[in-house]
Order: structure tokens, then sequence, then C-alpha cells
């Protein structure tokens, strides 16, 4: 899946986004810093790292949901070169959906108990559609079920007389209801097994191409990544690791980070292999690191790691990362 | 299960639990010590040949049932009178048409004196619960809307005073405060020895005699509604579907009203329903404090008289009721929560 990266204006771009989370009297904490992206049309990057890395802050500070303690603090986010921070929120509610829609994990409980899946995926598009005919809805939600491999004739019933896939696959139809540019997955196919997970994501695959969405995943699976993105971009404690297309990130990761996240995932062309586990846990948002946020856990620290943090410095134009090892390769070893 | 299926079953378990109280209520009054026939009448002459009329006159002359005069094991009675000339299936009978029997005190027919004073009794808390729900759950969902900000300080604590107050000592300062300087009756239902113009004027004169035991009806179970609305709320607004709904662009109120509303009324239907039910009772102390003919007084009355038809139909009613506001919840749960009485078919 190699994507040509041309030199147009992006979809979204996103520059040096931050976020704190406040809780006064306690000092607000760092939750994102300096987060740095862009995705082009009919693009899909993936934004991987563990849990509270951040990235599903960073997806709901991109649709303005963050909870009331979470502030944006600096950065811009572009959609087509409208800067969304400066909507107010009536503009910005107007937008939500119908520009950029999101896929909750469905399979859990991103849809209301006590509503139809119909209901809920017809309320899209008379909100934003301003379509109040019952046929018309019935007939449009009922094409979008089919879109997402769902009959038609069970969007009358309740979230709970779904499956766990089909909930996912309801969630997504959902999604693409008002036919949005960009569709954020948030952990799409978490608490799936196996089987449902390659069929959503394979869904995924297929409707990419056909509506020619643009898609930012967020996961931990670095598998997903491989299957679906062109693009990843890895976090790590609220800041940017590494950000580079697939095959970079897979064959010549920069960042110790990436480079022991790919250790610790299995490997079909070895399967004898052990993983590795990173040892130690992620930084606590109200406990960071001075310097480094991945110091304290990485196996190449050396003094400067600890007193100042790394910039994101470029390899390549399509390739960054956030490791003083980037500009000098020997590290503390020089 | 089919949803027709769990109605049906709701109601059949109903009925079965109010046939239960039917049987129940009957030899609950027959186990009771103290003889009616001589506690009606609190007279030491009362002459034998009375007493037997007086018996003969409530139809306690009948054996209790088949082989029992009484339900003292010790007092076997005779096996091969007419099952339908006993005590108990007399009462079955009365009960089918209508009939509660009458009132050791008052000689009037049970029933009437109860329609009275449930009817009175309905006012009150008629009055009082519907003022309740209705500022109970808007302070919720505003305490909810406003969650940990001042506004919401203030509701809650509002309504954990309001909670808190003992309803006797509520009504007994709202009693001096409204007749002191709002010029309200003291109590009662009617100014007594008025003639009144026309209806209009007797409504208006009842009106001001409700106003008081259904204020303090209304504050103390206001604060309940309030809290129980708010935590509710609070919880469902932090569920996922939420913040689905805010990433459709859906505003404040349409998530409120299409999205929370629904699934936050579950606790409060309950609790209503079981208030509703209980309540029926009478708030005995309001009735008390503010001397409202209601269903609560009686029941004291009757307590204190030791009538016994009295507390029979009142206990049938008070029973009666409870389990249909029981029903009547379940109902109404299956209407707002699909999830009740189906089957996940998937």
């Amino acid at each position: 899946m190699s994507h040509e990266v041309k030199n147009r204006s992006p979809l979204l771009a996103v520059n040096h986004l931050s976020v704190d989370y406040v809780d006064p009297p306690h000092p607000p904490a760092a939750a994102l810093r300096e987060i740095t992206f862009t995705l082009q049309r009919g693009e899909a990057l993936g934004i991987v790292g563990e849990s509270g890395c951040g990235k599903s802050t960073l997806m709901l500070a991109l649709m303005r949901l963050l909870p009331a303690a979470g502030r944006i603090v600096a950065g811009s986010v572009r959609l087509d070169g409208v800067e969304l921070l400066d909507l107010d929120e009536q503009t910005m509610a107007a937008l939500r959906w119908k520009r950029i829609a999101m896929i909750f994990q469905g399979a859990m409980n991103a849809l209301n108990p006590v509503r139809t899946v119909g209901e809920q995926i017809a309320e899209a598009i008379r909100l934003h559609e301003g379509v109040g005919d019952r046929r018309v809805l019935a007939r449009r939600v009922g094409e979008l079920l089919d879109l997402v491999g769902i009959a038609a004739n069970r969007r009358d019933q309740y979230p709970f007389q779904y499956s766990g896939g089909m909930r996912q696959r309801a969630m997504i139809a959902m999604a693409l209801a008002c036919s949005p540019d960009i569709v954020i997955a948030d952990e799409p196919t978490t608490a799936l097994d196996v089987m449902i997970q390659a069929q959503i994501l394979q869904l995924l695959a297929d409707l990419r191409r056909q509506l020619q969405l643009s898609i930012l995943l967020v996961t931990h699976d670095l598998g997903i990544v491989a299957e679906l993105c062109d693009r990843v971009l890895v976090m790590y404690g609220g800041v940017m690791a590494e950000y580079a297309d697939a095959d970079t990130i897979y064959n010549s990761p920069a960042h110790p980070y990436t480079q022991a996240l790919l250790r610790a995932f299995p490997d079909p062309t070895r399967p004898a292999q052990k993983l590795a586990a990173i040892p130690g846990a992620p930084p606590r948002l109200n406990d960071l690191p001075p310097g480094c946020r991945f110091a304290p856990r990485c196996p190449y620290v050396f003094a400067r790691c600890h007193m100042a943090a790394p910039p994101v410095y470029a390899i390549t134009p399509t390739h960054s990362a956030g490791c003083f090892l980037v500009a000098n390769p020997q590290g503390g070893a020089a | 299960m089919h949803r027709s299926t769990y109605l049906v079953s709701k109601l059949a378990w109903a009925a079965f639990t109010i046939l239960f109280v039917i049987v129940l209520n009957f030899f609950l009054f027959r186990i009771l010590p103290g003889d009616p026939a001589r506690a009606g009448v609190r007279d030491p002459r009362l002459t034998a040949e009375a007493q037997t009329a007086i018996r003969e006159r409530f139809g306690l002359d009948k054996p209790v049932i088949n082989c029992f005069a009484s339900l003292n094991p010790l007092e076997p009675g005779d096996c091969a009178v007419n099952p339908l000339d006993t005590q108990f299936f007399i009462y079955a009978g009365n009960l089918l048409r209508g009939e509660f029997g009458i009132s050791y005190h008052t000689n009037r027919p049970v029933v009437e004196v109860l329609g009275e004073r449930l009817w009175n009794t309905l006012l009150l808390i008629g009055a009082g619960q519907i003022l309740a729900i209705v500022l109970g759950m808007a302070l919720g969902i505003l305490a909810a809307w406003k969650a940990h900000t001042p506004v919401d300080y203030g509701a809650l604590g509002f309504s954990l005073l309001a909670w808190s107050l003992p309803t006797f000592w509520l009504g007994i300062i709202l009693l001096f405060w409204g007749s002191a300087y709002l010029g309200l009756p003291v109590g009662g239902k009617y100014t007594p020895g008025i003639d009144y113009a026309n209806s209009w004027e007797q409504f208006a004169d009842l009106a001001r005699h409700l106003i008081l035991p259904s204020l303090t009806y209304t504050i103390v179970f206001l604060g309940e509604y309030m809290l129980i609305m708010r935590s509710s709320l609070v919880d469902v607004l932090a569920e996922d579907y939420i913040l689905t709904a805010k990433a459709k662009g859906l505003n404040h109120f349409q998530i409120l009203k299409d999205h929370a509303l629904k699934n936050a009324m579950l606790p409060m239907v309950t609790i209503i329903a079981l208030n509703l039910g209980f309540t029926v009772a009478g708030a005995v102390q309001i009735e008390s404090v503010f001397s409202w003919p209601g269903l609560g007084g009686a029941i004291y009355e009757a307590v204190n008289r030791r009538d016994y038809p009295m507390l029979q139909g009142a206990f049938l009613l008070l029973a009666v009721s409870v389990i249909i506001a029981n029903l009547i919840a379940e109902l109404l749960y299956s209407y707002l929560d699909p999830r009740v009485g189906r089957v996940n078919q998937s």
C-alpha cells in the first residue's frame, strides 16, 4: 500500500499541538506536547503508542471534545486551511461528523443502548443534512448498513441485539453517514476476536479505497497499522517519538522506543524468537522525567537525555524522530 | 422470551401476589389477640346476649374455616360445616363484591370510610408528589449538567438538607410560619362552619388548606429525587455514547434530550414507583401535623381502636397499591429500556 506523497496542501495539518490537563491546585499536567503531522486526502495515518501515551487525547483535541479539564495550550489544527481552534462552538459542532467523523470502540458502549441502531445513524443525517423524511432516512440508513455488510432490515434493532462485530460495523456505518473527509478510528478492533478484527480491518481498507477516505487510525497494535496505514506516528508519553512512512518505521526505525516496540511484537518470519518487553512503565503525567520522557526506559540513555527534552529531528524530508541519537549517533559514547 | 410474554408474566405475578396478600390479610387479623366484641364496646355491663348479638352482627360466630372454630389449634372445630359458610369464604365472597365489612368503631362500611380517606390522601400526595418530581428532576438535571460547579454544590446542599429534615419538624415549622405570616389555615380540609357561595369558593378553600401539607410533602421528597436524578445523570453523561453524541455534532440540549434522559430515568422510575406505593399509606406524620383527614390518620386511629375490619381493608389497599406501583414501574421499564423483557437475539 505505497502512497505517493505529493506536494499539495494537506487535508489536515496539525502543528505543534499541545494539551494540558488542569486540576487546580495541582500544576497543569503536560498531556500532549508539540504534536505535528499532516494527513493527505485518501491517506491512512496510524497513531501508535502504549496506553496513556496521549493517543486518545490527541484525537479528542482534534475534534475539540476534550474533557472539561483538558486545555489546548498551543498549536494549530487546520482542515483544508481553516483553523479549527478558532471556530466558535456552533460552527465546530456543524463540522463534527460532517467533515470529521469518529469510529469509537463500538463493540463496547459507544452506541446508546436504548435507541435503535437505525435511529442513531439517521440522527446524524437529519442533523447535518436536514433530511426529515422518514422514508428517505430509512433508505439512507439501509444503504449504509448494506455498505458495511449488515442486512438493512436490522436497522430497527437495538445495539444489544447485535454481536460485537456487528456493533463495530454499525459504528462504521454511522461514521460514514454524512460522507466525511476524515474518519478517526479510535482502537476500532479492541475487544473483538481475531477473526472479527480481520473482517473489520478489511472493511475499513475496502471502504477507504471505495470512498477515498482519509483515516486516522489510533491503536496500540502495530500489526493493524502495518495492514492499513501509509504513514505512522509513534507517540510516547504525550510527545512524538517518530513519524515516517510505514515501510521506514518497520524496516529502519530511528527512535529507541520504536525499535523496542517492534521487538515486543511477534515477527512471523522468526516464530521462535522471544518477545522483548520494554522494562519500566510509561511516565505518569504528574511525574514526568525532566529530560526526554523515554529516558528512564531507554537502553541507549546518556547524560544529556536526563537534562533536556530532545527536539524532533528530520532525518529525511519524510522521516523524523525525537531523539538525540538522530543528531549524534554516538550518543553518550561520543 | 417475547415481549408480550414478559407483560403477561408480570401481570400474573402481580395477581398472584395480591391473592396471597388477601389470604394472609385474613389470617393475620384472626391471629391477633383481643375480642372485637368486647373491644368495640368497653363496658363491663355488656351482657352475654349483647356480646353474642355483636358477634353475629359481624359474622364472628361462624367458624374461621373448615375444622377451625378459631385459629387456636387447641380448639378444633367442626369439619362438617358448609365451607362457604365459614368466615374465610364469606370474606372472600364479600371482597369479590367489593365489600370490606363494617367498621367496628364507626359502624359504617369500611369501603366508604377508606374511599373518603383515600381520596383526601391522593389529593395531598398527588399535589406533593407531582411538585416534588418536577422540581426534583429539574434541579437534579441542572446540578448534573453543571456538575462540580457552585450551582451543583448549592443544589446538592439544599437537597441533602431537605432530605434530612424530620418530616414532623418541617411540618410544624411550616405550620407556624404559614399560619402566622401568610394567614394560611392551620389544619383540616375545609374551614369549619362556612357556607360556600359556589363550588369555586369551596375549591379555593380546599386549595388554601392543601398548600402547607403538600409543600411539606414536596420538600421532604424533593431532595431524594434531586439526588437520585443528579447521580444517575452524572453517570450517564460519563458514558461513551454521550461522547459519540458530542462527536456527532449534537448540542448540549439535544444530547440531554435524546441520549441522556431516557437512560437516566430508570432509577427515577424505580424510586418514584416505590414512593407512590408506600405513600398511599398516607404521610402519617404530615396528616397528623396538619389534621388532614387522610388514610394515614385513619390507620392510626383504627390501630388504637382495634378496628380490625378497617385495618384489614386498609392493609389490603396498601398492599395492592404497592403491588400496582411496582407493576407500573416494571411496565415503564420495558418501555424505557428495550433490553428489559427481550432476549439477546445475536
